[in-house]
């Protein structure tokens, strides 16, 4: 019997795990979502920033991959932004990425269509050689880009009158599945001073962890988790402040699922180690 | 179920790759050089809209900034790489575009990802975590020196090292499958949801 489950087929596993994944999307159980300290502190670091004071940098650095991860994050930091009326600036080092944090953007413009681009939010296009265009931002940003996404002129922008450099940008949230926030923390944080933040694929989680123990990093977005985390904080958001808007926890929605799959998993390797050893003793034996 | 032709064409092309679950066949191979012909042709169009003609013919042939002459033809040297006889010359903008970012990024690389971290590991206080980190950093440093045997205090500091390492690679494949499956949920989450609309 042992032996026979060190040679199932794999595609067995695929199909378990397809069921995992799909019954909890059917008859959601709706696992708590606790939040950890370096999602609070994005949240509050957000939350001191006023109405007329420094904006918020969203930087959508990956391409389409890592989506079902880094959409939700986008989409709860650019909502949190607006209901706190805070500037901010949309950017992507990635081709790909400057059109996911645009469709993040005209997703939570459904819920606030009074938010106007220059006015409340600026979205920048994509330019290549990420590290050059953070260090211009640094010195000054109408210089980094002359036009925004749209064709306008960086220098008629109501928004941009007072933001010239990184003294004017209270965080910048890079939104990763690889190394981006590391060039932004050595290139705006290390040269500059910039506070920055990272939301970041699981994958890539581990790596963030030494530089948010230094300070480095203010806070970080793990994973779909992280994600959920952040939906959770500003889903409290709406409801203290009485807004009725339709939000959609696609992050929470789907932690349901993963926890039901990590216990899948981890049983799966409890058997898969049982079958090892007692084969082993087999052979051993025989 | 939905009626937007794009979230049917998504959701035919997911199914595509998903196939390859099964087994390798021609829907699978389909989808995936879409993909790459797709993802090619956006890279292009955007260079085109977004570099090339805001930041070199614009000021080229309108505003009269001459100088960026100089950095539009070695950038166009890469295309020598089409053509063995002059391959070569593709080196020289490699070379400046190398020599140019690691100038840039050494220092700061050094001082944000080696002495701001060897500086948090000195125990400044005597938190439990600050003693934890400190003797995780030197017993996985003495793991990975092979200039002297591991054997004795070496070897039972280096024993230590390894016991960090094997803990922190338990943690790096937890958050892996985490993010594996975040992949598949976001899947299954559009096919349900944007396709077939079971789920809300």
């Amino acid at each position: 019997m042992w032996n026979k489950l060190l040679n199932l087929d794999r595609r067995w596993i695929f199909i378990v795990t397809a069921i995992c994944v799909i019954l909890p999307f059917l008859f959601p159980i709706g696992f708590p979502t606790n939040v950890t300290p370096p999602t609070q502190r994005i949240y509050d670091k957000i939350e001191s920033v006023t109405e007329d004071g420094p904006a918020v940098i969203v930087s959508f650095d990956s391409d389409a991959a890592p989506l079902p991860e880094l959409y939700p994050m986008a989409v709860s930091l650019i909502r949190h932004c607006f209901i706190n009326n805070t500037k901010v600036i949309l950017w992507g080092m990635n081709m790909q990425g400057v059109g996911i944090i645009q469709m993040a953007l005209e997703d939570v413009k459904k819920d606030f269509p009074e938010k106007k681009s220059g006015i409340n939010y600026v979205l920048i296009p994509y330019l290549p050689y990420p590290a050059i265009i953070i260090m211009k931002m640094g010195e000054d940003m109408h210089k980094a880009f002359n036009t925004d996404y749209y064709g306008v002129s960086i220098d008629s922008l109501p928004m941009m009158k007072d933001i010239r450099n990184f003294d004017q940008i209270a965080l910048a949230v890079s939104l990763t599945g690889g190394s981006a926030w590391g060039t932004w923390v050595s290139f705006a944080n290390q040269k500059y001073g910039c506070k920055v933040a990272t939301g970041i694929t699981a994958v890539g989680a581990p790596d963030c962890y030494p530089y948010l123990q230094t300070g480095q990093l203010v806070g970080m977005l793990g994973g779909m988790k992280g994600a959920a985390e952040y939906e959770t904080l500003v889903e409290a958001k709406i409801a203290e402040k009485g807004l009725n808007f339709k939000t959609r926890k696609a992050a929470c929605i789907g932690m349901d699922t993963q926890s039901v799959v990590h216990i899948v998993m981890i049983i799966f390797i409890i058997l898969g180690n049982i079958a090892y050893f007692v084969t082993r003793r087999q052979r051993n034996v025989a | 179920m939905s009626h937007d032709i794009w979230v049917w064409v998504a959701a035919l092309l997911t199914l595509c790759i998903l196939s390859f679950l099964y087994k390798d066949n021609p829907f699978y191979k389909f989808a995936e050089y879409l993909l790459i012909g797709v993802a090619l042709g956006f890279g292009i169009a955007i260079v085109w809209y977004n570099i090339i003609i805001p930041k070199i013919w614009i000021p080229l042939r309108y505003q009269h900034q001459y100088h960026l002459f100089i950095p539009a033809c070695l950038g166009s040297l890469y295309i020598c790489r089409l053509f063995p006889k002059y391959a070569w010359l593709s080196r020289w903008p490699i070379a400046f575009s190398l020599g140019a970012s690691i100038g840039m990024s050494l220092p700061l690389t050094l001082q944000a990802g080696i002495f701001k971290q060897v500086q948090s590991t000195m125990l400044s206080g005597f938190s439990i975590s600050a003693i934890i980190a400190f003797i995780g950093v030197v017993a996985t440093l003495i793991y990975f020196y092979f200039s002297a045997e591991h054997k004795g205090f070496v070897g039972g500091v280096a024993k230590t090292g390894i016991w960090y390492v094997m803990i922190s690679f338990g943690a790096i494949f937890g958050y892996t499958v985490m993010a594996r499956m975040s992949l598949i949920i976001g899947r299954f989450e559009f096919l349900l949801h944007n396709w077939l609309g079971v789920i809300k």
